[in-house]
């Protein structure tokens, strides 16, 4: 019987249209726009300054604070500017300019294709190059690789998940590099086994990606240690707490974080970045973004270097269709509408998804008939109508602590199931904000 | 190029909606709505066209003219309590019976609190009770379409659990009656005798079966009532098998199947939580019960469905589901 | 049957008196005792409960101010000087008169003067989409227009107007609880002073971009010029962060920066229609 979590989750149409476009490298850009918050927490701060020459991979950006990370040029050229520029909400980031000149690298950087399976380092030694590359969780979040590899010390990490999921219909990048580079993707689990002192480790991945889980398989045959579990197809299963759930049956506590089941749970993509850090020494300056969407004639995985606008891989990738209603970067359960098609890619930009309004558009909101089919759908178990009911009566924040709100991970099955159209999460996420805020207050006190 | 569209996510919806949802309720009573026809003819016909006309214009009419908001007949939920209530009264009841059960059921019971999604009592039930208590007579004629068992002349044209109730009450045993002693293929296919919607127990178990594979309904409701009712009036059967009727006699009469599987599950009018269900259930079940075998009335699932109705606020409050995280029992 | 009745009649009597007994002495045993005076405060106050005042009600601000030592801090919005005149006398304390105060809405703008660059298809609420996005038009300051300060209000007195698609409030009545100015996520509602004979002059933007950019975006957005500043002969216009403000302080209402505005927005309301220098009215300054 295949393994799954145990509480909620939807079924929407996984759509993978773009899972036989083998990876391209994207062509080269004119103008790279780099952004300094490409990781969850402060944005780094620049070190380079508006005619400054720099080369691929060199630091342009150092951490300005414990959770932050550094930013690594990603093509070789003339700073521009360093100034705030609109990301893809429109709203003003510091970004650096870098004009495009020849695409020389950084002499320590090993470009060659050979595979090093040898770990030399140290734990210390591999937690500080991982930071030093600048690896962020590149599925979704974002949040910087080093510091979950390196648990506070009153906690205990027993194993490392792999999240090879993919539960977000049409991306297909991760499936596609467990296909193309499998073994690259497992020494970077054990490098972060390495790191994390833990001795088993899982790669999760949905049943339907056969040939991912064929060429997983295979290479895991010299990697003992690393287990392939086959998981039902289910959204949400790649959050990070419904992985746990589905691979190791232990759930994280309400309040508690990830690492308390002894769980580390890294996305295959940051394993592969991981792996090109420690191994090759190569910061984290590219990703595989699936372009995709049923009125694209085409579809493409592409290999692109950060900070390339989404306006110019569109238009490589065959131009915006007359038909295109909404653009979104990521999946369409938790990924962001794009409002600025100018805005530069970031290192967790796994997608650019383009629908039509006819595949996107809101339906229009009815009554609430009372069905409780966002109730069955919540993998966290919360009652997201009656959350909603709170929060529109002027936001009941304490009844809304009590429904404990704050438990709610966005994963939109609430909004996606509900057959009356309401969109309870837009709400939902508002009240959370507010909640958190109102307890983070709390605690200071 | 257009103007892009920008909301929050998810920005993919399933293919449910309230409309669909109804449109499989109303697909379900299929079977029993033809069970009805083929039986009782024309008339039962006319009563679930009238019902539904009744209700759905009743909706109309207050939606547009008093309370001046969007009409929102389209949603066809108004159109299954129609069905409903027609299947909850006597094949050959006159349609404006009918009619004054759906001016009740949509004007009293659906939009003075509020309309879809507000109401507490279940719509076409409060329709129902209200034609009982104010049409008795009308009410409890039932087609004498077949002489069922062996006391025709006395009783004919009764409903068995009427026949049972009344004959109890004249101070004979079961075993004299013999009511109870329905064959298999009765109970199961063709049960005369009835209002129409509880004539043939396959029909409403079809719809029963399509309910659950469309996933509009979850078993838990249904279920819970029936097994209930069977252990409950199981006991008092097997302690007195003279004075109490048997279970299986008990699932297959009075409406229980139609309330169980149509109307205690009406989203609105029943709890959210699987716990809230379960109890709902036992409830229902046990009241059903023992109005039928100590109330005054033959047949108690209405009134015990709209009994439940009133806790299910409570139910909703108090029983949550089962939390991501929490320690297992 | 009349025994029955008269026997019902004396057990219905004697349980009422029971009760009433019972009852008595509960309420000498929990007594809470209150200052008469919070009682009498919260009679004079309008009973809005809106929290304009700063607290949790009507009850709460009796409450604080009869137990505080003097009228500082306490203020009913809503009620404005004639029941703090009220308050104060019944506390026997004196009051100092503030100047009435109206919610302004610091946005121009409208749906002509700001072109849509994309389509908001979400919950329509200014808070949903100001956590998503910088908004629907190319200035990420402007008024969203999705009327949360409409819900907020409890008097009515603000709402998005369809054909501008921006928020406008009702001077009659508005009270300047505050509430519309706590909700907007973009901060785009200022309380000022309503001034003599309800006239008055503000900047109807807060676009801090710079002018080029704000430009672009709207056509009736402060560009952060400067020429107010150098016109007001009374120092009372700052242009901070590419856009002007009034401090209502100093302004002595001559209206000239609204005349050297060359985007007009500076906004001035209910001056007759024919601009007269002559009237320098000094008593709204307090």
């Amino acid at each position: 019987m295949k393994k799954t979590f145990r509480i909620g989750g939807v079924h929407p149409h996984d759509n993978k249209i773009s899972a036989q476009a083998a990876i391209e490298v994207f062509p080269a850009v004119e103008t790279a726009y780099v952004s300094m918050a490409q990781h969850l927490g402060a944005p780094a701060t620049p070190v380079v300054a508006a005619g400054d020459k720099v080369k691929v991979g060199q630091v342009i950006a150092e951490p300005s604070g414990f959770i932050s990370g550094y930013v690594h040029s990603p093509v070789s050229g003339t700073v521009k500017a360093v100034g705030p520029r609109a990301d893809i909400a429109g709203n003003l980031v510091p970004h650096v300019e870098i004009a495009v000149e020849g695409d020389e690298w950084m002499e320590d950087i090993d470009r060659s294709d050979t595979i090093v399976t040898d770990i030399p380092y140290t734990p210390e030694e591999i937690i500080e190059k991982v930071k030093k590359a600048g690896v962020v969780g590149l599925g979704g979040a974002s949040f910087p690789t080093h510091v979950k590899l390196a648990p506070p010390k009153d906690k205990k990490a027993e194993c490392l998940i792999l999240n090879g999921t993919e539960c977000e219909p049409y991306l297909t990048s991760d499936d596609r590099i467990m296909r193309e580079r499998p073994q690259e993707i497992l020494i970077g689990g054990a490098i972060m086994m390495k790191a994390l002192g833990v001795t088993r480790g899982y790669v999760g991945i949905e049943e339907n990606k056969p040939a991912a889980i064929a060429a997983m398989t295979e290479a895991a045959r010299s990697f003992p240690q690393i287990e392939i579990v086959t998981l039902k197809k289910r959204y949400p299963q790649g959050g990070e707490k419904q992985l746990i759930d589905a691979v190791i049956r232990r759930q994280v506590p309400s309040g508690a974080l990830p690492i308390d089941t002894g769980a580390v749970v890294q996305n295959v993509g940051t394993s592969l970045a991981v792996y090109e850090a420690v191994q090759k020494n190569k910061p984290l300056i590219d990703n595989i973004i699936t372009v995709t969407g049923r009125c694209l004639p085409v579809q493409h995985n592409y290999k692109v270097r950060i900070g390339t606008p989404m306006s110019k891989i569109l238009e490589v990738a065959g131009g915006l269709p007359e038909a295109a209603g909404k653009v979104i970067s990521g999946g369409p359960m938790m990924g962001r509408a794009v409002a600025n098609l100018d805005a530069a890619t970031v290192k967790a930009n796994g997608a650019i998804l383009v629908l039509t309004p006819e595949e996107t558009r809101r339906r229009p909101e009815s009554a609430c008939i009372r069905c409780s089919k966002c109730a069955s759908a919540c993998p966290m178990g919360l009652e997201p109508w009656l959350l909603n009911k709170l929060s529109r009566a002027g936001g009941r924040y304490d009844e809304l602590e009590q429904a404990r709100v704050f438990d709610c991970i966005e994963c939109g099955c609430c909004s996606f199931t509900c057959p009356a159209g309401i969109p309870l999460l837009d709400l939902i996420r508002i009240s959370k904000a507010e909640v958190m805020k109102i307890m983070r207050s709390r605690v200071k006190k | 190029m257009n103007q892009l569209i920008v909301s929050p996510s998810p920005h993919a919806h399933g293919r449910e909606s309230t409309q669909s949802i109804m449109r499989d309720v109303l697909i379900a009573l299929a079977p029993a709505m033809l069970v009805s026809v083929l039986a009782s003819g024309w008339s039962a016909l006319v009563l679930i066209l009238a019902g539904v006309v009744a209700c759905v214009l009743t909706e109309f009419l207050i939606q547009k003219y008093l309370v001046k908001g969007p009409v929102t007949v389209c949603d066809l939920s108004a159109a299954v309590t129609g069905c409903l209530l027609a299947l909850n009264l006597p094949p050959n009841a006159p349609w404006w019976l009918v009619v004054v059960g759906a001016v009740v059921a949509i004007g009293v019971a659906k939009m003075t609190f509020g309309g879809l999604g507000q109401n507490i009592f279940n719509p076409a039930l409060v329709g129902r009770v209200f034609l009982l208590v104010s049409f008795p007579v009308l009410m409890t004629s039932w087609n004498d379409s077949g002489a069922m068992f062996g006391i025709v002349d006395a009783f004919s044209g009764a409903t068995p659990l009427g026949a049972v109730k009344e004959a109890l009450a004249n101070g004979m045993t079961l075993s004299e009656i013999k009511a109870d002693d329905l064959t298999f293929s009765q109970e199961f296919f063709f049960n005369m005798g009835g209002s129409a919607g509880e004539l043939s127990s396959v029909a409403l178990i079809l719809g029963f079966i399509y309910l659950l594979c469309r996933r509009v309904i979850k078993a838990t409701i249904p279920v819970t009532i029936l097994c209930t009712v069977f252990v409950v009036s199981g006991i008092f059967w097997l302690a007195n098998p003279e004075r109490f009727t048997n279970p299986v006699f008990n699932i297959f009469t009075g409406g229980l199947l139609l309330g169980a599987i149509f109307m205690a599950t009406d989203y609105v009018t029943s709890p959210m939580t699987t716990k809230g269900q379960i109890i709902f259930g036992i409830g229902i079940g046990l009241i059903t019960v023992f109005i039928r075998y100590f109330g005054s009335y033959p047949e108690g699932v209405s009134f015990a469905i709209l009994i439940m109705n009133c806790t299910v606020p409570l139910l909703n409050k108090y029983c949550k589901p089962r939390r991501f995280g929490e320690v297992r029992k | 049957m009349t025994g029955t009745i008269l026997f019902t009649i004396a057990c219905l009597v004697a349980l009422g008196l029971l009760f009433a007994v019972v009852l008595y002495f509960v309420a000498q045993k929990f007594k809470v005792e209150e200052d008469p005076r919070i009682g009498l405060v919260e009679s004079i106050l309008p009973g809005a409960n809106c929290g304009g005042c700063g607290h949790a009600g009507c009850h709460a601000f009796a409450e604080g101010v009869v137990k505080a030592p003097g009228m500082d801090g306490f203020f009913c919005p809503v009620g404005g000087n004639p029941v703090m005149a009220k308050v104060a006398e019944a506390l026997g304390r004196a009051v100092e008169e503030k100047a009435p105060m109206v919610a302004v809405v610091r946005c121009n703008g409208t749906l002509a003067s700001r072109a849509r660059t994309n389509q908001y298809d979400g919950y329509a609420s200014c808070k949903v989409m100001a956590s998503l996005y910088a908004g629907d038009t190319g200035c990420k300051y402007g008024c969203l227009g999705k009327g949360d300060c409409e819900a907020a209000c409890q008097f009515g007195a603000i709402r998005v107007d369809p054909e501008k698609g921006i928020a406008v409030v009702d001077e009659d009545k508005c009270t300047a609880c505050g509430a519309c100015v706590k909700t907007c996520p973009k901060g785009i509602l200022e309380l000022r002073p309503k001034g003599f004979k309800n006239r008055r002059v503000f900047v109807s933007c807060i676009n801090r971009d710079k002018g080029a950019v704000t430009r672009k975006a709207c056509g009736a957005g402060c560009i952060g010029c400067g020429k107010c500043e150098k016109t007001c002969p009374f120092g009372a216009i700052t242009v901070e962060n590419n856009v002007a403000y009034i401090d209502f302080t100093k302004c002595k209402m001559c209206r000239k920066c609204v005349e050297v505005c060359p985007t007009h927005a500076i906004h001035e309301v209910n001056f007759p229609p024919k601009p007269k220098i002559e009237e320098k009215p000094n008593e709204e300054n307090v």
